[in-house]
């Protein structure tokens, strides 16, 4: 299951908006093994396309060092469909390389630019294989009570 | 003859889950041919096949003290004691 706070679930969304008609993409970093989606980074597409995404190497670079400083690593990493369903494409699941990341795709295929509810679906992708997962989201994500 | 390289979470089975491990060169493909010495497997994951030799994959960035090797010469790429490798998998998809 991924739980993801209201302001960053409408962050991911309005970012996808934004971007259509091409793909739009980035990560939502949290503390290391804590599975809690805290920071959202928007990523700029390199490709700038409406079928492909991929982050700059340099800006790459930079957010792992950056996560790296933090303790943090990449819990949601998320891409819009821009014409096509919110489900990981074979180019999605064949370069998927975050075994513990959850990814999140966004489809605006239904509303482009404008308001509209959006398809916004998170999977667990290991091994080329695909799995689904329910996205719950809440005002804010509980503390660790520890 | 010392070269630090760091390693994605992804690789890190070839590593015994080392985040970091030392590796000596003097070119990329020369520590990529070290690095498969002591972790076997490794070096599949960064390189293919091409019909003049092995290339890096296209989506794995290597950067070389921060500047991505394939502006630095790809597997040519000049190395020297105390150079700092990171590996990282592209994040793309279609």
């Amino acid at each position: 299951m991924l739980t993801l706070d209201r302001a960053t679930y409408d962050a991911i969304i309005a970012h996808a908006k934004r971007d259509h008609p091409d793909e739009a993409c980035g990560v939502v970093a949290g503390p290391a093994g804590s599975d809690r989606p805290e920071r959202l980074v928007e990523m700029v597409n390199a490709a700038g396309s409406p079928t492909f995404y991929e982050f700059d190497s340099t800006d790459l670079l930079n957010l792992y060092k950056e996560m790296d400083d933090r303790d943090e690593e990449p819990v949601v990493i998320y891409h819009s469909h821009t014409a096509t369903e919110a489900y990981p494409s074979r180019t999605d699941i064949g370069l998927a390389m975050e075994p513990n990341a959850h990814y999140v795709l966004v489809s605006t295929r239904e509303h482009g630019n404008n308001e509209g509810a959006e398809e916004f679906r998170s999977y667990r992708i290991v091994d080329g294989v695909v799995s689904e997962e329910v996205v719950t989201v809440v005002d804010s994500i509980p503390t660790p009570t520890d | 003859m010392s070269i630090e390289v760091r390693i994605p979470t992804i690789l890190r089975t070839y590593t015994g889950g080392e985040k970091a491990v030392a590796g000596s060169g003097v070119s990329l493909a020369e520590l990529i041919d070290d690095l498969e010495a002591n972790h076997p497997g490794i070096k599949e994951r960064l390189l293919e096949p091409k019909d003049d030799g092995d290339e890096l994959r296209r989506f794995v960035n290597v950067y070389v003290n921060d500047e991505d090797v394939r502006f630095l010469g790809g597997l040519k790429a000049p190395l020297s004691d105390g150079d700092q490798i990171v590996v990282l998998p592209a994040v793309a998809g279609g």
